[in-house]
């Protein structure tokens, strides 16, 4: 297969835009989307200050070396949730890109504020792992990026982690997630920062792709909690459609973006805060703050800085 | 001929071309990268008998 911008030999067909690319075109492509991406949607402001949570894997890491190359500069930020040697080679792969970015992490262990792992944690709140994974991300990245100055979060949630949840959503109707899908969440001044996912209409397969013809080291290994995981079947289906139709897994999420903009149906809810910490909460106190008192723990949120040796000033 | 998947090593039947084989393995292409000689190829790619088969699972969960 020929490339079809240079005519030189292709390394991978993209169906869905019936193209098939040379190693140095695939990359400029997958960049430019990213670029586009965040323009037409203004993702990113040339004031903002952006914190990318990176987990080690192909499309956090993909995402933070697209960043860097395309002039954003970015600061990671690392959950350590003691899953033993996942976790370990996780932040081992982290440490490895900041290095070859030159760009600093702050690193959170879960172990070292609350004294147990994840999953002793959801055993005691009664939530599978995932959620309970899910909630403390969600909590730490926030307190981490108001904390230190930063004014948005960037995560690698690519096309087939949308379409996947999407369906899942559909199939079962939930309501209350269904229109909450987007590129962007806005931020709440104080209490939330904004959070952006640039990668919304990247596959998996690209991401992929780049992190190989990059030698981008990343874990190849599956989460120990998420091997059950439904989305794992919903991508299995999606993959099955984009094989016999391509192209089906973009236009469902072109689709869902377009029909939730004309309709105006991102609703607004009203929003409660956390009377302890002011994070988002259905009730008087956020789950964070009431897992905190639940395991008597009185430490603020610690985390550590990891700085390579040379950091652009 | 080898091919490694998943971190396993199995013998597969010889297969002419990248899509073959993964028609053989009942292997959905979005689902794989197929690295020949430590280089990404696209289906149509030719296999040898002699040549190294990496198959790169893309889907992750969580």
């Amino acid at each position: 297969m020929k490339c079809k911008v240079c005519g030189g030999t292709a390394v991978i067909s993209l169906k869905a835009y019936n193209n098939a690319l040379c190693a140095n075109d695939f990359i400029s492509f997958l960049e430019n989307r990213v670029l586009k991406t965040i323009q037409k949607y203004r993702l990113i402001d040339v004031d903002d200050r952006p914190l990318i949570a990176v987990s080690g894997g192909k499309d956090s890491l993909s995402l933070w070396h697209i960043l860097d190359r395309l002039g954003y500069a970015t600061d990671g930020i690392y959950i350590d949730l003691s899953i033993k040697e996942y976790s370990q080679i996780s932040l081992e792969k982290v440490k490895s890109m900041a290095d070859r970015l030159k760009r600093k992490i702050y690193i959170f262990h879960l172990e070292e504020v609350f004294g147990k792992d994840i999953e002793s944690i959801s055993r005691i709140i009664r939530r599978p792992p995932c959620s309970a994974c899910g909630m403390l991300k969600r909590y730490v990245m926030n307190k981490v990026s108001l904390d230190m100055g930063y004014n948005m979060i960037i995560t690698g949630h690519n096309l087939d982690d949308e379409a996947s949840a999407l369906l899942g959503n559909l199939l079962y109707w939930k309501d209350e997630y269904l229109w909450k899908k987007g590129l962007e969440l806005k931020e709440t001044e104080g209490h939330l920062s904004k959070k952006i996912k640039p990668l919304f209409l990247c596959s998996e397969r690209e991401m992929a792709a780049y992190a190989i013809l990059n030698n981008i080291d990343y874990i190849h290994e599956e989460c120990p909690f998420s091997l059950d995981a439904k989305s794992l079947v919903y991508k299995d289906i999606l993959n099955r459609l984009e094989e016999s139709s391509p192209g089906t897994k973009l236009q469902f999420l072109k689709g869902y973006l377009k029909v939730s903009r004309i309709m105006n149906i991102q609703r607004k809810q009203a929003m409660s805060y956390c009377k302890i910490c002011g994070y988002l909460s259905s009730g008087d106190i956020c789950s964070f703050c009431r897992l905190m008192e639940r395991l008597g723990v009185k430490n603020d949120i610690k985390f550590h800085e990891y700085k390579p040796k040379k950091i652009p000033s | 001929m080898k091919v490694e998947i998943d971190g396993k090593v199995i013998i597969v039947e010889k297969a002419p071309t990248v899509l073959r084989l993964l028609e053989k393995l009942s292997i959905n292409k979005e689902s794989y990268l197929v690295i020949v000689n430590e280089r990404l190829v696209t289906e149509d790619h030719r296999i040898e008998n002699e040549d190294s088969i990496r198959l790169v699972k893309v889907v992750s969960g969580g």
